[in-house]
């Protein structure tokens, strides 16, 4: 049987009393691979920020691993085994090089020094970022950082991926890798784009968030 | 980060042309803070309380900036009246404390109070950026404008760009402990918070450039001047000016 991973259950959120998201119900379970798009500002990036806990919803419940989570302390664990890629990659990128970016996640997950050295190299190695390794953040290329984010995730190893735009701003190369690498090594992902192209090659389905509603909207 | 909370409303003075308001703002603070004593600066407040009343602020916000200015004025409530040098005094086991000291304190804290009561009821009531417009009608330097509207901009582009790696960094499971990790962890937040602030006011520098921004902004929309603004320019101008000349002439 397949378990469940997320669930909202009736969520409803706002921005200073102006409604997003209103009694939004959603499930995603092991193995599953989705899809959301929705025209601009229609709160998918918002959606994102209630299953990681950044923002907590007005009313309704969020489960995550079969557990209720509400303050902030329960969301520990669920950032720690889910992998959030933000859609700007300014956003993802603290440290002052990329090997140090990288090595930040496995680090919080208390793996070793040399055991997140070893993650960074392989991470370099299926990104074909090695030569950006010792680079600081600030000097990297806009499609760079890009790169460097997708790295920074994948090296959590997480459970799920939660990837906002992962595809824009990258090139035919780095889309196409991106693309196998979803396909061969990645479980369970929500995908947040407006690639179509790109979806129909990563998921196997599609919700569409409208009108401040969650919809099924195309299975492949 | 939401700075302009009182901007929000329609009371009298939101509705009020806000050069009208700076040029009361301006003799109110300055008359008050070289006032003398304690009746002419309880006058003050007591003006600036009427005010308040007037701008009605939500009482919550009011009060919690109210509680961070006064935590400052705490300090003075302790040290003067220890200090002050004058006879006579309260004894108390070994600390003396001076009348002339408590009244002094007395009077600081009456006067900062009023002065702080007049901004969020005068000042706050509008937002910063038809303040700077104001400012710049009233032919104050442009380049001073200029520097407080972005000085007020930046602070809050920093506390966004704050949010951002707060969450880029909760996001990857970071917990927060007594061991080096962390340290650097927060050091790099720091770091990046600097370059990251400094990145983006450089980008939004040339996105103004590339709009033909030549060190000022230039004047979009136009005030007008209604007969209830005049009207309580004068009255309150008034009122502020004779408090202060029945401090002289008492």
């Amino acid at each position: 049987m397949e378990k469940t991973l997320i669930k909202l259950e009736n969520i409803s959120f706002g921005y200073n009393s102006f409604p997003v998201l209103k009694n939004i119900n959603f499930e995603l379970k092991f193995g599953e691979k989705v899809g959301l798009i929705g025209p601009n500002g229609s709160g998918k990036t918002t959606f994102l920020y209630i299953i990681m806990g950044f923002l907590k919803p007005v009313s309704g419940k969020v489960f995550i691993f079969g557990r209720e989570r509400k303050k902030d302390k329960d969301f520990l664990e669920v950032r720690q085994k889910l992998g959030l890629l933000f859609q700007d990659s300014d956003s993802q990128l603290f440290c002052p090089t990329v090997k140090e970016d990288i090595a930040f996640g496995p680090l919080n997950l208390g793996k070793s020094r040399n055991e997140a050295k070893e993650i960074v190299k392989n991470i370099a190695k299926v990104f074909n970022i090695e030569h950006l390794l010792d680079r600081p953040i600030y000097k990297l290329s806009g499609g760079e950082k890009k790169i460097v984010a997708l790295a920074t995730v994948f090296a959590m190893n997480p459970v799920c991926y939660l990837l906002d735009e992962p595809s824009s701003g990258l090139d035919e190369d780095t889309r196409n890798k991106l693309i196998k690498f979803l396909k061969n090594h990645v479980k369970t992902c929500l995908i947040v784009s407006h690639d179509r192209k790109f979806l129909k090659e990563t998921v196997n389905k599609i919700y569409i968030l409208k009108n401040k509603k969650v919809s099924l909207y195309q299975v492949f | 980060m939401h700075l302009e909370v009182f901007a929000e409303g329609n009371s009298f003075f939101h509705s009020l042309d806000p050069r009208v308001k700076i040029l009361v703002f301006i003799p109110f603070a300055i008359l008050c803070a070289i006032s003398k004593g304690i009746i002419i600066p309880l006058l003050y407040f007591m003006l600036s309380l009427i005010f308040i009343l007037i701008a009605k602020p939500n009482l919550k916000v009011f009060l919690n900036r109210l509680a961070g200015a006064n935590f400052f004025i705490l300090f003075i409530w302790i040290f003067i009246p220890l200090s002050y040098k004058s006879n006579p005094y309260i004894s108390l086991g070994f600390l003396k404390l001076s009348y002339k000291g408590l009244e002094y304190a007395l009077s600081i804290t009456l006067k900062c109070n009023a002065i702080i009561f007049a901004t969020i009821a005068l000042l706050s009531t509008s937002t910063i950026f038809s303040l700077a417009h104001a400012m710049l009608h009233l032919k104050f330097p442009s380049k001073l404008v200029t520097i407080f509207f972005l000085f007020y901009r930046y602070i809050t582009v920093m506390h966004e760009e704050y949010i951002k790696i707060k969450r880029a960094v909760l996001a990857r499971g970071f917990k927060p402990g007594t061991n080096l990790h962390t340290y650097r962890t927060y050091a790099y937040i720091v770091g990046a918070l600097l370059i990251k602030s400094f990145e983006r006011s450089e980008e939004i520098y040339k996105a103004m450039l590339a709009r033909g921004f030549k060190g000022f902004f230039p004047l979009f929309e136009h005030f007008k001047l209604k007969k209830l603004d005049v009207a309580f320019a004068i009255f309150a101008n008034f009122i502020v000016i004779s408090i202060y000349l029945l401090g002289i002439y008492k």
